[in-house]
């Protein structure tokens, strides 16, 4: 789950980890107050989405005047900004977080994440700060640094000043860099995040460390324990389908094709998508109805996938493991009768008690395709979806 | 043979007392899987399925030496369990909980290091040994004893893999599902290892997915250890980046872990891969002609 800037600094706030002085608004007047209250003369308003590339995309604005602060934040509340990191339709701008603005000596790059290969959280950092990082670990690899975390002992102070020294901070600052450092490694572990990046971390005209920006991910399976977090989520930056999805314990993913998938497994969910390409088709989604395949879930993911009007034919794959098929194909009966889906619908059944399934589908009335296997499915879904285009 | 448990297995299951438990150990126990004790805390002395119930991993093992646990507990308690079972000297631990936090993980991982303990999951089906062992949520009947060592990171997949090699005729030594998740236990090289080890494992096949970078040091460890042929699959080559394909482990972050990086990798290894899944049994086959 994606943090807004605002709520990373506010938890950067919480940490001892210094940042500018900010407040979250949602309207232009609220924004003309945050910068009075704030004073001083120069103000950032950044629109709250949850996509790096604000400032290309122009969600990020300088403004020298309260009158300034103003229009930049009327201009930008109720649009979409659309990054290069967003979908093509952009995220809603439902707050800019107005801050008062830093006079930047140098900009540097941090980050913690879980590193897969280590196993354990790893710190990065850049003396090449403000850029896309990405850019610059693929292109000069030797400029990122990285010291792993002990899971048990760790981050170490040697280690924290090594990162200091070696991006070139100098004295007060690299004690500061060592103090941010192991009040993020404590915000990593006790908030369960997966991902924190300060892009930029500033030295400011007064030589001191500020982060600048704040990106936070909380790691979705942590959730349970991170209650107060959970409230903080923000569905209007999310795919309405997939937070519906989440409702009901279904993993699901929107994509741009036609075909749409109904899938027992993640595995399996994925290998489905992959057979629809090889046979010349788009998958419409990635979507996990989970292992045992209720009708419950099967309904809800009906639901769903029939929601998109992208979706010109539907594709289900279940193997069924300990569940039987008969009660798989009664679940699907009931589910495309209930929901009154009316596009055309492949069934591949594989499993304990085929033979009964299939027959159900066929004897169902309604229409449903069953098919023999895999890729019979895939290629009926993909005929179905191109036929019902023309 | 086999590997890793056979007939002679015997196991404790962690959390036999709540419903997923029960469930999945009476279905082991109906497979012929010698499940001898549970283990819930608080409810020691109670019996379930007809065997005893003890509060704690020691006392479970004290009184039955098992070597093997299969832990079923929520998520919130995996971390504690997966620990408890290695302290009380538990050899393999099954772990098929899903949704552990990885940071959990990441802790386990490191104390499991100075443990001479094996851990298999989590978020995974577990491990059989068709008609001798099944310890974990696979569906038993789709398996057929055979020479194909089967290792995976998704469930389902690992189904499909045991259903096509099993019409195939060729049937399983031993199916492991290492799980999705990013931070795990056994990976694909411990388990091409023992198969590489075993006799009676005659080919391999390797289901791996999108995230991470562990089928490309499989690739290299293929190359240079493994004689026997191995066929690979790779799920998610229509996965977008940054989004989350169900498991926690199968994303492509940062522009990494893409299933065509990790079909390169093998295909540079000289091993055999299949763009569909459908083909898995097939060439499996073939190779082994």
């Amino acid at each position: 789950m994606d943090l807004h800037e605002y709520q990373s600094k506010t938890l950067f706030a919480e940490y001892g980890i210094p940042v500018p002085d900010g407040h979250v608004v949602s309207t232009s007047g609220e924004a003309r107050e945050a910068a009075t209250t704030l004073g001083g003369e120069l103000w950032v308003i950044k629109a709250q989405v949850h996509a790096g590339g604000r400032g290309k995309a122009g969600g990020i604005k300088l403004a020298r005047s309260i009158e300034e602060v103003a229009d930049y934040a009327d201009s930008l509340l109720g649009t979409r900004l659309i990054t290069h990191q967003s979908t093509t339709a952009g995220l809603p701008i439902g707050m800019v977080y107005v801050e008062a603005g830093s006079i930047i000596e140098r900009e540097l790059y941090l980050s913690l994440l879980v590193d897969r290969a280590q196993e354990a959280v790893v710190v990065m950092a850049s003396a090449a700060g403000g850029m896309n990082i990405e850019e610059v670990a693929s292109a000069t690899p030797e400029k990122i640094l990285a010291e792993v975390v002990d899971p048990l002992a760790g981050l170490n102070s040697a280690q924290a000043r090594k990162i200091g020294r070696d991006l070139g901070l100098i004295d007060n600052q690299i004690d500061e860099l060592e103090e941010i450092l192991f009040k993020l490694v404590r915000l990593m572990l006790e908030c369960d995040a997966s991902l924190i990046e300060i892009n930029p971390l500033i030295v400011n005209s007064e030589g001191h460390i500020i982060a600048l920006d704040g990106k936070i991910n909380i790691e979705d399976n942590a959730l349970f324990r991170q209650e107060r977090l959970e409230m903080w989520r923000d569905e209007a930056q999310e795919n309405s389908s997939e937070t519906e999805a989440r409702k009901h314990s279904l993993s699901y993913v929107s994509l741009d094709g036609n075909i749409a998938c109904l899938v027992n497994g993640a595995g399996l969910a994925m290998a489905t998508m992959d057979l629809i390409k090889l046979h010349g088709g788009e998958p419409a989604n990635f979507l996990d109805v989970g292992g045992g395949a209720t009708v419950e879930q099967v309904t809800n993911a009906f639901k769903i996938i029939s929601a998109n009007t992208n979706v010109e034919a539907i594709l289900v794959n279940i193997f069924g493991g300990i569940v039987r098929c008969d009660l798989i194909a009664e679940g699907i009966i009931a589910a495309v009768r209930d929901v009154g889906v009316t596009l055309p619908v492949v069934v591949r059944l594989e499993g304990t008690n085929v033979g009964e399934g299939r027959e159900l589908i066929v004897k169902s009335g309604l229409g449903i395709e069953p098919a023999k296997d895999l890729t019979e499915a895939a290629q009926k879904a993909v005929k179905l979806a191109t036929r019902s285009r023309t | 043979m086999s590997v890793l448990v056979d007939a002679k297995t015997k196991v404790i299951c962690q959390g036999l007392t709540g419903r997923q438990g029960s469930f999945h150990a009476k279905e082991c126990m109906d497979y012929g899987t010698q499940i001898v004790a549970g283990v819930t805390p608080g409810r020691g002395g109670e019996q379930r399925l007809g065997i005893p119930v003890y509060s704690t991993v020691r006392e479970a093992v004290d009184a039955t030496q098992a070597t093997v646990c299969m832990t079923v507990v929520p998520a919130p308690f995996a971390a504690d369990a997966i620990l408890e079972a290695a302290a009380a000297g538990i050899e393999l631990i099954v772990c098929i909980t899903d949704g552990v936090p990885v940071l959990d993980m990441v802790k386990v991982k490191a104390i499991l290091a100075d443990e001479d303990c094996r851990l298999i999951g989590p978020n995974c089906p577990g491990i059989i040994t068709p008609g001798a062992c099944k310890i974990g949520i696979m569906p038993g009947s789709i398996h057929k004893p055979g020479r194909i060592g089967i290792i995976s990171r998704s469930g389902t997949l690992t189904y499909e893999s045991v259903f096509q090699t099993t019409n195939a005729g060729l049937g399983q030594t031993t199916c492991i599902g290492i799980g999705g998740d990013p931070v795990r236990g056994m990976n694909f090289i411990d388990c091409l290892e023992l198969f590489e080890a075993d006799p009676d494992t005659h080919g391999i096949i390797l289901v791996g997915e999108i995230g991470g970078s562990d089928e490309e040091e499989a690739a290299d460890f293929i190359q240079s250890e493994v004689s026997k042929p191995v066929v690979a699959y790779i799920a998610g080559v229509t996965a977008p980046p940054g989004k989350r394909m169900g498991h926690a482990g199968a994303i492509i972050s940062g522009g990494k872990g893409t299933a065509l990086e990790k079909f390169r990798a093998l295909e540079l290894a000289g091993i055999n891969t299949v763009r569909s899944l459908a083909d898995l049994g097939s060439a499996m086959a073939e190779a082994l002609e």
